[in-house]
């Protein structure tokens, strides 16, 4: 000891690596993150289709790849579970008042969902006219 | 307090984590079914696709997610017990994210 600093041994709770099968609460919370692993895989597909847009051919063969398809079908029920836990979270931090009385936090999730549907709308609406 | 990049990762995250709630969902739909089920030709959305207010989409839809994935999956890789990463994970997770943003501004803006 000739630095003077004292080494204590600090113990550490060993922590099983399946710790989250433990709870519902526990799993449900790894499902919510490993949400990320889908939202990243469809970022991949997104860049893969753009880099074929000089190219219809090639285009279109990726957007009817069955197996790019069957993907999809998998990544989109695991994405709308991040956007309704992402929109769930949505009034723990969007905390208004307005004057003395706090606005209803259901009230704010449910903008927030009334916005994520315009939004669909509008881009459904924008992909129709090009039908 | 010690200074951080924590504050400008968060932000990324945060806001990847928008970008995919809102316009995930819907455009997962249409690049999995419009084409395959009829509904649209390819051509048309080809075209669509290919304006330039559809490529900045594409590249924000591809850019900030990527962010998103990057700091989630840098904390679940540790809570799955991957201790022995927890150096090079920033690292790795951030530098996919920067390169992928780099590849999508290079193919959308320039391909």
């Amino acid at each position: 000891m000739t630095d003077g600093v004292t080494k204590t041994k600090e113990y550490i709770r060993p922590m099983p690596t399946n710790w989250w099968l433990k709870r519902k609460s526990y799993f449900m919370f790894m499902v919510r993150e490993l949400t990320c692993l889908f939202v990243c895989g469809y970022a991949i597909f997104l860049l893969m289709l753009a880099s074929r847009l000089g190219d219809l051919d090639a285009f279109t063969a990726l957007l009817k790849d069955p197996i790019v398809i069957a993907l999809q079908v998998i990544a989109l029920p695991m994405v709308v579970y991040h956007t309704v836990t992402w929109l769930n979270l949505t009034p723990k931090v969007l905390v208004i008042w307005r004057g003395e009385n706090r606005v209803n936090p259901l009230l704010i999730a449910a903008a927030h969902y009334l916005a994520w549907f315009a939004v669909s709308a509008v881009i459904l609406w924008i992909v129709s006219m090009y039908r | 307090m010690a200074r951080s990049n924590e504050p400008i990762f968060w932000s990324l995250f945060s806001a990847g984590g928008v970008v995919a709630a809102f316009f995930f969902p819907i455009t997962i739909l249409i690049s999995a079914f419009a084409v395959s089920c009829n509904w649209i030709s390819a051509e048309g959305l080809h075209e669509l696709a290919g304006r330039p207010l559809a490529r900045l989409y594409i590249f924000v839809l591809i850019s900030l997610p990527l962010f998103h994935w990057a700091h989630r999956f840098r904390y679940v890789a540790l809570d799955l017990g991957f201790k022995g990463l927890k150096g090079v994970l920033p690292f790795i997770c951030y530098g996919a994210a920067l390169l992928g943003t780099g590849l999508a501004a290079f193919i959308l803006g320039w391909g």
